[in-house]
């Protein structure tokens, strides 16, 4: 079903192209050894070159490059073995150059594919224009004082990897499909931990609209800095919304860049001040151009982890799940190794039922992430064997696993110390068939008087008189054989 | 015993030291009183006597422990306001940078120290390093030691003029300066000093106030060849802080300095010969040739058709580069703030009253060729420009081993001359930016005087890294020329 805008002069399709910034994992800045610790003292993680003194030179990072370039090959891009820094100039209080330190007519990574897994099942891909290097800037605090700005630079000079979609998106939800899968792949691979609250991935929202079967595209708007995946989505909404109604009116669209208000849902307009600039960009003459040798890329390819795509596509064929559950199990690598561990071995669809239906639940409720889950992989693994060794049944298995959600307690002790055993002794059950069959002779004479349906409800009387303990095939085959005679 | 000692060439002093004629104090002594009495000159922008007594009697504690010190072990300098000094004023020469006082040392500058140099003050400079005559420094021109007609008063050269008149006033045994476009060469030509502008590369610039960062590189100047080679040695080495310093090891360049120029092929460049050039300049030029034939060189004509080209692409790459690194003097920081109503009125009235007219101009110049628009024009054509001049040198240096040609095209001119000429100004540099662009080693050598009495210098460019070359062939054409004129003393009534 495609996103379209119905407009009183037709049908419009938005389409969508998102800049995102992400923060590379390392331990120092792309150009000097400070710390990047997020959320420490202001001013404390800023060495000479950070705030820009005197005679300051960059060094590059060698490792901030190493986790672009594992970045780009994660994202099935083409990783150019001649890249150059340029200098983008403007003043402003939190860049202490002067000019920001990023890449531009020679970018580190080039055209990649990053798909989309969609609600359906089905799969569509989206183009990565490019992804290159930056530094970030400084942070200007207007908000302590009524007069005057503070700066901290503990983020300035902290390495960023801009990656720049294709106008491939057509829907908002597509655009929160390309995030959290960017996000993804980037957590697998340890470049970028993806958490936008905190900053570490910002994103600019490119929008435009066009009439269905229009192929040209029409002018473009730039919101920026958008910080969260759900404003991300409202942003597209209101801007598509917003653009077709300038269109309709008889207006046209400005090529601009907006800002997103998160209070009102809404995009406006940038003063033109605020992004008039002439960048005036050029090669930074203190730094080489990044010359890569061949091996040296693909060493770092080699090293690369399973993607979620390549795990997906494995989750299918090795343990025969749908693309839906071997998709929700793959989205966050943790997840993946998790349900890996308690399915190895063991009944992987079951695994995959307990690991999405119940453990998800369980951690939604009390909202922890897989990390901070009470039942380890281990014990929902111990649970399983439980169930398949007919030691406990999968009704039990429910009461046992929500004790393991409380206690964090290891299934086989649980089922001792409550007790919970499926009672598979056929002399304990037979009894309890026969005190049931003594005690309800109407019921007897109805099956035996043909309704056989009735059979239900005395496995259900058996399994109350046992406390739901005894196994319910051995009290179906046991109650069929005394109701017969 | 004062004046003797001030007199020595930089290897005598080491060589005194070491013989235990006199020691550091001494001569630290000897050349801060001779810094005092020159500041008519106005060579320093700030002195630093104390510090330099202290690393005076620290170098002659080494030297008596030790019994041995390595050749600047003690040796009186002066340092170009341009390099940060830990705890020492750095001005660049600019108001903007007032009170500016690093918490480090640049390398070179560290290295010296390392080496037991003694560092006798700041030298005043053209502010930021631009400018050919030291007239645009915040804290006033400096006057050549030497004098004009009449007495009057010319300018030392820039922008390391504040360096080469304390050399050539025997204010200091040698100076380190920077060279972008002619800084070290030029001025060390007006003052009667040799002026080395290594390879770029070879000494960092770490630390040193960016003007151009692709053409900038530090140098020595000092009264001859050998003493030059002395200060470059100490100078000169890899650092990993500055990615465009090369890792390439540092030679003794005072090793080869005799071994001649038997041999060595050196060449005439043709395109040398320029408009406005003074008669002298050309009849000392092939007095030069002529010298290094007598001393067993032979002499051939090149071409570098694309040397007319030069002066103008290294004043669009120059001030280019200049208008970005100067970005970061906003008044946010360090240096002077002159506040405003906003933050973009701070910046007009903090850097409008920080930079003086000529840095100024070459912000504007520089802002405009990288403009949207102008850029393809202007900074990439002038890259073209760099990368066909450099072709040029390589093609020479298939068949020479040196080019000579002369250092500027002419004497040092009166204080206030071509000041409101920028064009006129900029040509000082005709014969050196070539060089620069092309990131050479080059070195003035003096070799004779003008009609007026003046010094004139000869320019020797060598292949990257081949220092020893230059010098080798500079040692050559000192002896022959045997320059030993000197400026009037200064100061002594």
């Amino acid at each position: 079903m495609p996103y379209l805008i119905h407009g009183e002069t037709g049908d419009w399709e938005v389409v969508i192209g998102l800049e995102v910034h992400a923060q590379i994992v390392s331990e120092a800045k792309l150009f000097s050894g400070a710390a990047t610790e997020f959320g420490a003292e202001p001013n404390t993680q800023v060495s000479l070159v950070d705030a820009a003194m005197p005679g300051m030179l960059p060094v590059i990072n060698g490792y901030c490059v190493e986790q672009a370039v594992r970045t780009g090959l994660g994202l099935k891009a083409h990783v150019n073995r001649h890249s150059v820094f340029e200098r983008k100039n403007y003043f402003y209080a939190d860049l202490p150059q002067g000019y920001q330190i990023s890449q531009y007519q020679q970018p580190l990574v080039g055209e990649g594919t990053v798909v989309l897994d969609l609600p359906d099942g089905s799969s569509r891909e989206v183009g990565i224009e490019r992804l290159h290097m930056e530094q970030d800037a400084g942070k200007s605090l207007h908000d302590r004082d009524p007069g005057r700005t503070f700066i901290d630079l503990n983020r300035s000079g902290i390495a960023l990897m801009e990656i720049v979609s294709k106008p491939d998106l057509r829907s908002p939800e597509e655009a929160g499909l390309y995030l959290r899968k960017l996000r993804s792949i980037m957590r697998y691979l340890g470049t970028c931990d993806g958490n936008m609250e905190q900053g570490s991935m910002r994103c600019d929202v490119n929008v435009s609209v066009r009439k269905v079967g229009e192929t040209d595209l029409r002018t473009r708007t730039e919101t920026k800095n958008v910080n969260s995946v759900r404003f991300v989505m409202q942003a597209i909404a209101h801007e598509a919304e917003r653009q077709v109604a300038v269109y309709e009116s008889g207006g046209t669209v400005e090529q601009e860049t907006r800002l997103f208000d998160p209070d009102r849902g809404e995009t406006r307009a940038m003063r033109a001040k605020e992004f008039a600039h002439d960048y005036r960009y050029f090669p930074d003459p203190d730094l080489l151009p990044l010359d890569l040798a061949e091996d040296y890329i693909a060493r770092i390819r080699a090293a690369l982890p399973e993607l979620p795509d390549e795990k997906k596509q494995r989750f299918m064929t090795e343990f025969g799940l749908s693309a839906y559950d071997a998709g929700v199990l793959v989205a966050e690598r943790e997840t993946a190794d998790f349900y890996e561990a308690v399915a190895r071995g063991r009944d992987a669809k079951a695994a995959a039922n307990w690991v999405i239906s119940n453990l998800f639940g369980a951690l939604n409720r009390k909202g922890l992430g897989i990390a901070e889950s009470p039942v380890s992989a281990e014990n929902l693994g111990r649970l399983l064997d439980l169930i398949a060794a007919d030691t406990i049944s999968g009704r039990i298995a429910k009461e046992v696993f929500e004790v393991m959600v409380e206690t964090g307690g290891e299934p086989g002790s649980i089922v001792e110390e409550k007790g919970l055993r499926q009672i598979t002794d056929s002399a304990e059950i037979e009894a309890a068939v026969g005190k049931v069959i003594a005690e309800n002779p109407d019921q007897v004479a109805r099956f035996r008087g043909g309704n056989e349906k009735i059979a239900g409800w005395f496995v259900g009387q058996v399994m109350k008189a046992t406390g739901g303990k005894a196994n319910p095939k051995l009290v179906g085959e046991l109650l069929k054989e005394k109701l017969r005679n | 015993m004062t004046a003797a000692l001030t007199d020595l060439t930089l290897a005598e002093a080491r060589d005194g030291l070491q013989a235990g004629s006199f020691s550091s104090v001494e001569l630290t002594r000897a050349h801060s009183a001779a810094v005092e009495r020159a500041r008519p000159l106005n060579a320093f922008i700030t002195e630093t006597p104390d510090l330099a007594l202290g690393l005076a009697e620290a170098s002659d504690a080494r030297r008596k422990r030790d019994g041995a010190a390595g050749p600047m072990d003690g040796i009186p300098i002066a340092v170009k306001d341009l390099f940060c000094t830990g705890g020492v004023l750095t001005t660049a020469g600019s108001h903007i940078l007032d009170g500016f006082t690093p918490t480090y040392d640049s390398t070179v500058t560290a290295n010296l120290k390392r080496a037991g140099a003694v560092m006798l003050g700041k030298t005043n400079m053209d502010e930021f390093a631009m400018g050919s005559a030291n007239m645009t420094s915040y804290y006033g021109p400096v006057k050549n030691p030497w004098k004009g007609g009449g007495g009057r008063d010319l300018v030392p050269g820039g922008s390391s003029g504040g360096s080469t008149a304390a050399v050539a006033a025997r204010l200091c045994l040698g100076a380190i300066g920077t060279d972008t476009g002619g800084s070290i060469r030029q001025p060390a030509s007006f003052c009667g000093v040799v002026g080395l502008k290594p390879t770029y590369g070879r000494c960092s610039r770490w630390g040193i106030v960016a003007f151009a960062s692709s053409l900038d590189q530090a140098g020595p100047m000092a009264r001859t060849v050998r003493d030059a080679a002395i200060v470059l040695g100490a100078m000169a080495g890899h650092d990993a802080r500055d990615s465009t310093s090369a890792p390439v090891d540092v030679p003794d360049f005072e090793a080869g300095l005799d071994a001649g120029v038997g041999g060595l092929k050196v060449g005439i460049p043709k395109e040398y010969v320029v408009d406005g050039m003074a008669a002298e300049i050309g009849r000392l030029w092939e007095k030069g040739a002529a010298w290094l034939k007598e001393s067993g060189a032979d002499i051939v004509e090149v071409s570098l058709p694309h040397t007319k080209y030069a002066l103008p692409a290294y004043y669009i790459v120059a001030p280019a580069e200049a208008s970005s690194n100067l970005a970061r003097y906003d008044g946010v920081r360090y240096g002077l703030r002159i506040d405003g109503g906003s933050l973009d009125e701070m910046y007009e009235n903090t850097r409008g009253a920080g930079f003086g007219a000529e840095v100024r101009r070459r912000v504007l110049i520089g802002t405009y060729v990288l403009s949207a628009g102008y850029y393809d024009a202007y900074y990439l054509k002038a890259q073209k420009v760099r990368t066909l001049i450099a072709g040029d040198f390589r093609r020479a240096f298939e068949t020479v081993d040196v080019l000579l040609t002369p250092t500027a095209p002419s004497a040092a001119f009166a204080i206030g001359e071509k000041m409101d000429d920028p064009i006129a100004m900029y040509l000082n540099d005709v014969f050196t930016v070539p060089a620069s662009l092309a990131g050479l080693p080059a070195i003035s050598v003096p070799a004779g005087l003008s009609a007026g009495g003046l010094p004139l210098g000869l320019h020797l460019i060598g292949r990257p890294f081949d220092e020893e070359t230059v010098l080798r062939a500079a040692h050559a054409l000192e002896a022959a020329a045997g320059f030993d004129a000197r400026p009037p003393a200064v100061g002594e009534a």
